[in-house]
């Protein structure tokens, strides 16, 4: 079977695709638990993040089992996962 | 497991055998540069500092050119003064002289009585070095002899799943055999520290990661910025990067998994363990090289899932693509393609055996793109104003 997208750990919930991905589109994924598939809800650029769950304003996301920035807005699981909805915790002198 | 390089005189081992024209000011650097284009075989670098420089500034800048000429890559070196600047030429070739007992000649172009003066003296001077130096050969001598830089640029998503990984899967071989690894690029650690801090060999060695990490991130804090104004960059986001933490987070996968981290070094200082050594550098890229090389590093292996082209004037630079489409893109910049990895044809394991196997080659000798195209890259990390 060949998957469209890699998630690193078994804790991230978000995961990159192989390829540009269309809406409606299923994107699959091998983790150690088992194939994880989901359908795409926005269109996401290949490298590009889909969400693997929905997401509240300003909760944590995780890749490499680890926070990578917060939730900016809600964010719904197929969503493309990106600047315009996630932003970084770290060196973040204009919320000092 | 053994390369072949060349042995210097304070035990060292070259990769390679260059002559370098080193500019200890700015103001020599043309100088320096028409000398080595006289000769065929010589390298040069040049730089904008060298005077007006605030005292800390000042000796950073003159560590790295010492470190550069001190590199062992370098047999021979010819450093270019202009006579009245702060960094003098006779100072860092007399530094590098007592570090290496390499042969070192310095110049000032003001005591030769000028231009033309200087650059026939500097011919003549680096031809005869030249012979010297084409009687050299290559002895076989343990990697524990190697030190590998490790660097990332032009990154995206695919850097930290590939590239990086593999990288880090051949630092951990070179280590387990005795080498040596510098990662380096503090910015970038930013959101990751926790997890390095925890392969540290002593406390201390932790507390000193967290502490450069911290004046790292204070850099943007005091500006009331948001460090992602500057990192991560426009093509990292195109490439589907979004925050700083999770390029940190794929930019250490390049220290492999387990080798324990050993010391933290300022930027161009030379490593005193083995093993994996954290050097504070900027994460621009060809800063973070100069140091890296400043600080012994002979070869570097540099990631990139963008397309980078730079190189070192001094050093092979062996470039990994994180994905096959750039790779077959920027193929003449490129050496080694990990995206097989993606694909799922190849494991981490695999790509970084056959990498670990190609730095072997290229230590022992074999070119790597960056320097059959003649880049030359070199910048001096500032650490003050120019006065």
């Amino acid at each position: 079977m060949t998957f469209n997208a890699h998630s690193v750990t078994e804790k991230d919930d978000v995961a990159s695709v192989v390829c540009d991905i269309a809406p409606g589109e299923t994107v699959t994924m091998q983790r150690r638990s088992g194939t994880l598939a989901l359908t795409a809800v926005t269109a996401i650029p290949a490298g590009h993040k889909i969400a693997l769950r929905d997401f509240r304003a300003g909760e944590s996301v995780i890749k490499y089992g680890e926070v990578i920035g917060a939730a900016s807005e809600d964010i719904s699981k197929g969503a493309h996962v990106h600047v315009h909805n996630l932003e970084g915790l770290r060196g973040r002198g204009d919320k000092r | 497991m053994n390369f072949m390089g060349y042995t210097r005189p304070d035990g060292g081992v070259g990769v390679r055998n260059h002559l370098l024209v080193l500019p200890s000011v700015v103001c020599a650097s043309d100088v320096a540069a028409r000398i080595a284009l006289q000769l065929n075989g010589a390298v040069y670098v040049t730089h904008q500092h060298g005077c007006a420089q605030l005292p800390s500034d000042s000796a950073q800048t003159k560590r790295t050119l010492v470190g550069f000429g001190a590199n062992p890559n370098v047999a021979a070196c010819i450093v270019v003064g202009l006579g009245c600047e702060t960094i003098q030429a006779k100072d860092v070739a007399d530094e590098i002289a007592k570090m290496t007992a390499k042969p070192v000649v310095y110049l000032s172009i003001q005591e030769e009585g000028g231009t033309l003066n200087a650059i026939a003296r500097g011919v003549r001077i680096g031809r005869e070095m030249l012979a010297e130096l084409s009687l050299m050969r290559r002895e076989e001598h343990p990697i524990s002899k190697l030190i590998l830089g490790l660097e990332c640029g032009g990154s995206d998503a695919w850097s930290g799943l590939s590239a990086n990984p593999a990288v880090g899967n051949a630092s951990d071989r070179l280590i387990r055999a005795g080498g040596t690894s510098i990662l380096s690029e503090t910015q970038e650690m930013i959101g990751a520290e926790h997890l390095l801090a925890r392969r540290a060999a002593s406390p201390e060695v932790a507390e000193r990661l967290f502490a450069v990490v911290r004046r790292a991130e204070e850099g943007a804090l005091a500006d009331g910025v948001d460090i992602r104004l500057a990192n991560p960059t426009p093509g990292n986001r195109q490439g589907g990067l979004t925050t700083l933490e999770e390029k940190s987070l794929g930019c250490i996968s390049k220290a492999g998994l387990e080798a324990p981290l050993q010391e933290i070094l300022g930027f161009s200082e030379r490593p005193t363990r083995r093993g994996l050594i954290f050097m504070d550098t900027p994460g621009h890229d060809i800063e973070s090289i100069t140091g890296m090389v400043a600080g012994g590093a002979q070869v570097i292996f540099f990631t990139t899932g963008r397309g980078t082209c730079t190189g070192c004037p001094i050093a092979p630079v062996i470039k990994v693509c994180s994905n096959s489409p750039t790779f077959e893109r920027m193929r003449d910049n490129m050496d080694a393609d990990a995206g097989p990895i993606i694909e799922g044809k190849k494991t981490i394991d695999e790509i970084g055996g056959e990498l670990f196997d190609e730095m072997l080659k290229v230590a022992s000798g074999r070119s790597t793109k960056s320097e059959d195209l003649g880049y030359g890259s070199f910048a001096i990390n500032r650490i003050g104003p120019t006065q």
